[in-house]
């Protein structure tokens, strides 16, 4: 696409200050605009101070950029004591000279107003609190607070104008905080003055859910993303989750991994999983879809690798009980730091929620595979297309990091192969589904692969049994009457065996008259060859005999002649 | 009751409101507490470090330590009614 051009543009784009606020720089793309004023706008507790004193800690600690807030509302131990909740010692910064924070108080009840001034008192102010910590930085939260203190708007709007001026002249980078008003950003429309970052916060509530969400409204002089982002407020801080480029180009590997299950490899090509795929297992209730999550876990990690699982129906504890009764400990593997259980009930926060807190789990734990146990509990704080758009942007971001996920997803008993899956199935590399199967009054499971990119997969109905041993998918057993299963299955094995004795049987009596006939036959055959024996030498003695006669007739017959010669 | 009014004034300089403000409250003063205040003015051009203490935003301010409680009086003083309103002053002769 653009990229070239773009990145001959970087040198002469904004120069930008990181707000080292975890994942606001990824929006912006390198931080607000350095030098320059940002308003951050948003209802009452959307975060903005939180946001703004993010920005200042950051700057002290990370980036060596002393800073300056501003506080209109907020006394400094105030401040410092919301700040240690988030494991910041603003007190110590404030010691180091890293941090100044000035106090601004204003109460109308304190102050009459008479004739012309100008706030050059808090321009001296501000100027001295900069110039004393060699400020990079500056925060005014909530500088609207003056319009309620004083009187006389004209000055003050003037008044203003000149501060923010005089900002930009001073080269601090510097947020402006303002409350929502209605129909404007602000209320008293400082919009008009800060015109180069504008950052609108926001806390929804749907369906009882809060999200609180960040918006870049305007970026004068660069690209940013300008959808809605949610944000997450938690002991670490804000932490904003920058939806993925959904530009489909990461790199894909060839390398398998094991289903944990070998006859379930089996029925992929033998080799199980490609790396950094998207599994969904699909089932009726009681199925066995954890069992086969908790096996491809156990398979994760005895190739000593990480492996982090969502769980939205069980606790960790049940888990793992669970899976001790068909002969699986996954408690060592927890133990070692391999496996890692996050459990919690989808509706405690709202989905955009439940993304970031995988995005920032899988972060921090580095995982090499994810499981989601079970995906369609989500529905319950979202309609599927939200669903489906979540599980999208966990998938990208996931595939990104080359981490195979397996979900699992409830179907309905009148539709197993249905509308949820078929949501999503579009966006998984692998199906699996489990199924029951009743017949002869009783349920058995089947399992099949319905689809399997980028490799052959069986295509039959397998039957899968979760037994004290573990999980087993069975070699089809194919009868008269197509696959046998459960206990058909065993009683069709008991007939087959009995067929086979039955069988063996008669072929050993066949052989055994075999025998018999064979006996007979020598018997016969031995009798004829006496017989034979017998009317041969009969025959031969005859002709001897024979013989013998002619021979005494010639013998005599040659007497008689001679006898008649002598005559 | 004999007390000392304690006043400071806060300035930015020499401005014409600044001026104008000291002007006005000398004016005031020596009217309605004769003998019994003190003026400090206060230039935050040079001393900026005082601004914060006593909690100055605008110029010129006006803010009465003594008595307390602390009053501000923000502004030029032109409105004289306003002034001695805001710091509690008894007028000593009805205003014409």
């Amino acid at each position: 696409m653009k990229g070239p051009s773009k990145q001959k543009f970087i040198p002469a784009s904004l120069p930008k200050t990181l707000t080292g606020i975890n994942g606001l720089d990824e929006i912006t793309e390198g931080g607000l605009p350095e030098g320059r004023p940002t308003l951050i706008c948003g209802e009452a507790g959307t975060g903005k101070t939180l946001f703004s004193i993010e920005f200042i800690i950051n700057g002290a600690t990370k980036f060596d950029e002393p800073g300056v807030f501003v506080a209109f509302e907020e006394k400094t131990h105030e401040l410092a004591t919301n700040v240690a909740s988030l494991g910041f010692d603003l007190n110590k910064l404030i010691e180091e000279k890293k941090i100044r924070v000035d106090h601004v108080h204003i109460d109308r009840s304190e102050i009459e107003e008479t004739g012309e001034y100008d706030l050059e008192g808090l321009f001296i102010r501000l100027g001295y609190a900069i110039d004393s910590i060699g400020a990079k930085r500056v925060v005014l939260d909530t500088i609207e607070n003056l319009f309620s203190g004083l009187e006389n708007e004209g000055i003050l709007r003037a008044e203003l104008r000149r501060l923010f001026v005089w900002l930009k002249n001073k080269g601090v980078t510097a947020i402006i905080t303002g409350e929502r008003g209605e129909g404007k950003l602000t209320r008293q429309g400082l919009e008009e003055y800060v015109s180069d970052c504008v950052i609108v916060l926001d806390h929804r509530i749907q369906n009882q859910i809060s999200t609180r969400r960040l918006r870049v409204m305007k970026y004068r002089g660069s690209v940013h993303g300008t959808n809605e982002y949610p944000f997450l407020i938690d002991e670490n801080g804000i932490s904003v989750l920058p939806v993925t480029s959904l530009k489909l180009n990461h790199s894909v590997s060839t390398k398998t991994v094991s289903s944990g299950v070998p006859s379930l490899d089996e029925m992929l090509s033998g080799k199980g999983f490609y790396k950094g795929s998207s599994i969904l297992v699909s089932g009726t209730a009681g199925t066995g879809k954890t069992s086969i999550a908790a096996n491809f876990a156990r398979a994760t990690c005895e190739r000593k690798e990480r492996c982090l699982f969502f769980a939205f129906e069980e606790s960790p504890g049940q888990i793992l009980r669970n899976m001790k009764s068909i002969n699986m400990d996954l408690e060592p593997y927890v133990k070692k730091g391999l496996l890692k259980f996050y459990a919690s009930r989808p509706t405690v926060y709202g989905l955009e929620m439940h993304l970031v807190v995988f995005y920032k789990m899988i972060k921090e734990f580095k995982p090499s595979a994810v499981i989601l146990d079970p995906i369609t509990n989500l529905v319950t704080v979202g309609d599927q297309n939200e669903v489906k758009s979540i599980l999208i942007r966990l998938l990208d971001f996931l595939q990104q990091e080359q981490i195979t996920v397996m979900f699992t997803a409830l179907s309905q008993l009148s539709n197993p192969t249905g509308n949820q899956e078929e949501n999503i199935s579009s966006l998984v590399d692998v199906w699996i589904a489990v199924q029951d199967i009743e017949l002869n009054g009783e349920r058995n499971r089947g399992i099949y692969v319905l689809k399997s990119r980028g490799m052959k997969c069986s295509n039959q109905v397998r039957e899968f049994k979760i037994t004290d041993e573990g999980i087993k998918v069975l070699e089809v057993l194919i009868g008269p009457d197509g696959i046998i299963i459960g206990s058909a299955r065993d009683a069709y094995e008991l007939e087959m065996a009995k067929d086979e004795v039955l069988r063996k049987h008669a072929v050993a009596r066949k052989n055994k008259e075999i025998d018999r006939k064979k006996t007979i036959l020598d018997n016969k055959i031995k009798s004829l060859t006496s017989k034979f024996e017998m009317d041969k030498e009969k025959l031969s003695s005859k002709e001897k005999e024979e013989q013998l006669a002619k021979e005494v007739t010639d013998k005599n017959r040659k007497k008689m002649m001679q006898g008649r010669k002598k005559k | 009751m004999e007390q000392t009014w304690e006043l400071k004034l806060y300035i930015a300089g020499k401005t014409l409101k600044s001026e104008t403000a000291l002007r006005n409250l000398e004016k005031y003063c020596n009217e309605h507490l004769q003998g019994r205040y003190k003026i400090e003015v206060i230039d935050l051009l040079k001393k900026p470090q005082l601004a914060e203490g006593d909690q100055i935003f605008a110029v010129p301010t006006l803010v009465r330590k003594v008595p307390v409680p602390i009053r501000k009086i923000i502004g030029d003083l032109s409105n004289e009614e306003k002034v001695l309103v805001g710091l509690n002053i008894v007028p000593v002769k009805k205003l014409a």
